[in-house]
């Protein structure tokens, strides 16, 4: 076995991987089954100078990510469904200020308390609707150990390019699962850092859209100056209800992310080449699913999966395209049909949804998706 | 030499969005005096605020400047301070956004002892919304969400400050421009985190509602109702009804030997967490 090869938890490789994209700062509030992603930044962060706060709340933690963000470190705070209900007041402000933050959602059953120690992947809508109003959204799925490093660069990259918290969704089975893995090589590694301005602090609008649809960030403390709110606001930052103004630049903040749709999809194909069934899925269940494909092949039904590993924003030309070809689609998902919702209106009446929704807090085992396929031939 | 207040405001932003006669203008001068006291650099000061008339003052001042949520202003400015802590964070805030919506940020930012300073301006109303009662109204007064009178006890902010472990606390009035520079600039000096209660009037709502519709009329009220500390330590508990006390509540001397504070621990948050690093490097 390599040098390198050791056993990591899900949590521990959000950490590790936080860090290793430059995080320095973690405000976290202790909920089960996200603690240990807390847990692990208290112990590693002050070994290369960050900064572990536990807040007095979990509002108060994502208060605290955006505040570090400004003053220009890369920050995480990491929480599960009841404590992300709480911080949707302060991450609608990440959206509308532009601050670049990364929240992981372990997910647990719910509404309110719901399943602590359970699992499921209950906040797919609460991660791209949870808080009022319009905005972009990008949210990763990771459904293996080795993704989740992957994916939580992944994030920190997402949330520096586009300037906006980014949601990292992992389950409960993908946060506490450990398995041995060899990280890549940290010189490997592809960081992006946000976009500082390139202009004199008199001639800098911290949303200036002379520069794209992503307008340079200047850190506080930095000579800039500049004045950021949760109102809505001009280029230079200060409030505006000037309805031209306000409507450009939400359409603005909502084409970040459409207009670099395909730089931000992320979908893994399995046995897809001739599959008339196609089994959409991602995050833990997608585990199982390919269990069921691996079965359902054997006994020679053609039937292919496609996982996201992103899972907003969608990539809707390949889910069209497979909507209009499929025999059947089946969406098995631990919540009563979050992403089916959306999928039934891509595919409109063009093929049969089957919908499999377990929310009991167990993982969907695999020969029940086998039974799902067997109906769908 | 007239105080050149230009060389700290955005003065593109003025005329401010206040009430003519407010409160918060005295304020907001007793604050740009006290930075010119302490003679910190423009770059190196970031002003938080959350929401309500109060907060609006950041966005007057040539800093960095934040303009969070409904009272999480102190959340963010204890981020900024841990992503920096050499850098000065100071906090405006209203009695409605300090101490109701936040009110567990404004304890446990007194209990952490962050270097940073935080000004309350009690108008003992929610100005901005139309004049409902906060935790600070006075028992007995009108409000628009208490036309039968307020029944609802209010917080004292220095004493609340002071229990939670802030390390500089004291009250002054907009009638004392003076007195409210000299404690602003001692909060802002002090190495810990220091909270100034500024009594302000608000005679557009609060006034307006209990027949001090005007400034003047408002700012008699307040001067009727002060107290000096030092007075108000030798008067009976029933003598202290519908008063504003005014004075330093606690100082930084005083917090490092008080025994009200046996379990808090004498230090700063961010020398602390420093000294955090250095274990966990060592290891």
């Amino acid at each position: 076995m390599k040098k390198s090869v050791r056993f990591y938890s899900g949590a521990e490789l959000v950490a590790k991987a936080a860090i290793d994209a430059g995080c320095r700062f973690f405000g976290g509030y202790p909920i089960t089954p996200s603690s240990e992603i807390a847990e692990y930044m208290s112990h590693e962060l002050p070994k290369v100078g960050g900064t572990y706060i536990q807040m007095e709340d979990e509002i108060a933690a994502m208060g605290s990510i955006i505040g570090a963000s400004l003053a220009g470190v890369k920050s995480l705070t990491a929480t599960s469904g009841p404590g992300f209900s709480l911080k949707q007041e302060n991450i609608g402000y990440a959206y509308m200020a532009e601050v670049p933050c990364v929240i992981c959602n372990v997910m647990r059953g719910g509404p309110s308390t719901g399943l602590p120690t359970a699992l499921a992947q209950a906040d797919i809508m609460q991660a791209k609707w949870g808080t009022h109003g319009d905005h972009p959204v990008i949210a990763l799925t990771p459904a293996y150990l080795e993704e989740v490093y992957e994916l939580t660069i992944k994030a920190f990259n997402f949330s520096e390019i586009y300037r906006m918290p980014v949601m990292l969704l992992l389950d409960e089975v993908i946060a506490h699962l450990s398995t041995a893995i060899d990280l890549p090589d940290k010189e490997m590694l592809v960081i992006k850092n946000r976009r500082k301005p390139s202009v004199p602090p008199e001639k800098y609008f911290p949303y200036d859209t002379a520069y794209g649809d992503v307008p340079p960030m200047a850190n506080f403390f930095e000579g800039y100056r500049y004045h950021v709110t949760g109102l809505s606001h001009d280029k230079t930052g200060f409030p505006t209800t000037d309805p031209e103004l306000v409507q450009a630049d939400q359409e603005r903040q909502i084409r970040k992310v459409k207009s670099n749709i395909n730089n931000i999809i992320d979908y893994e194909y399995y046995q897809m080449k001739d599959a008339e069934i196609i089994i959409f899925a991602y995050g833990s269940t997608a585990r199982g699913a390919r269990v069921a494909v691996d079965n359902a092949r054997k006994l020679g039904i053609k039937v292919g999966m496609m996982r996201f590993r992103v899972i907003w924003p969608l990539p809707e030309a390949e889910i069209l395209k497979h909507c209009s070809k499929a025999k059947a689609i089946i969406i098995p998902e631990m919540n009563m049909g979050q992403l089916s919702d959306v999928i039934e209106r891509y595919a409109a009446d063009r093929t049969k949804i089957l919908r499999i929704n377990h929310v009991g807090g167990v993982p969907i085992h695999p020969s029940y998706i086998l039974n799902v396929i067997k109906e769908a031939i | 030499m007239a105080f050149e207040y230009e060389k700290y405001l955005r003065m593109d932003k003025i005329p401010h969005l206040w009430c003519p006669g407010c409160g918060i203008g005295v304020v907001l001068k007793a604050m740009l005096r006290s930075l010119e006291n302490v003679g910190w650099e423009k770059n190196d000061i970031a002003f938080v605020s959350g929401i309500g008339c109060t907060s609006r003052a950041p966005g007057y001042i040539d800093c960095n400047t934040l303009h969070t949520t409904h009272g999480r202003a102190l959340t963010f400015a204890t981020g900024i301070k841990m992503a920096k802590p050499d850098k000065h964070v100071v906090v405006f805030s209203g009695d409605g956004d300090a101490t109701a919506i936040g009110g567990n940020h404004f304890i446990h930012a007194c209990r952490r002892n962050i270097d940073m300073t935080l000004v309350v301006v009690n108008n003992n109303t929610y100005g901005m919304t139309g004049g409902q009662h906060s935790p600070t109204t006075p028992i007995g007064y009108k409000t628009s969400t208490t036309v039968y009178g307020n029944i609802d006890p209010t917080f004292d902010i220095c004493m609340l400050a002071k229990a939670a472990g802030a390390s500089y606390v004291a009250r002054a009035t907009v009638n004392k421009g003076k007195v409210l520079e000299k404690y602003i600039t001692k909060g802002l000096e002090n190495k810990g985190f220091s909270v100034i209660v500024a009594t302000a009037n608000c005679h557009t709502q609060f006034g307006r509602k209990n027949k001090m519709g005007d400034p003047i009329s408002s700012r008699k009220w307040i001067a009727d109702r002060e107290i000096p500390l030092e007075k108000a330590r030798e008067m009976k508990a029933d003598e202290l009804n519908d008063v504003i006390i005014t004075g330093e509540f606690i100082t930084d001397e005083q917090e490092r030997t008080r025994w009200e504070n046996y379990n808090h621990p004498i230090h700063e948050y961010t020398d602390a967490y420093k000294k955090i690093i250095e274990k966990a490097q060592k290891k």
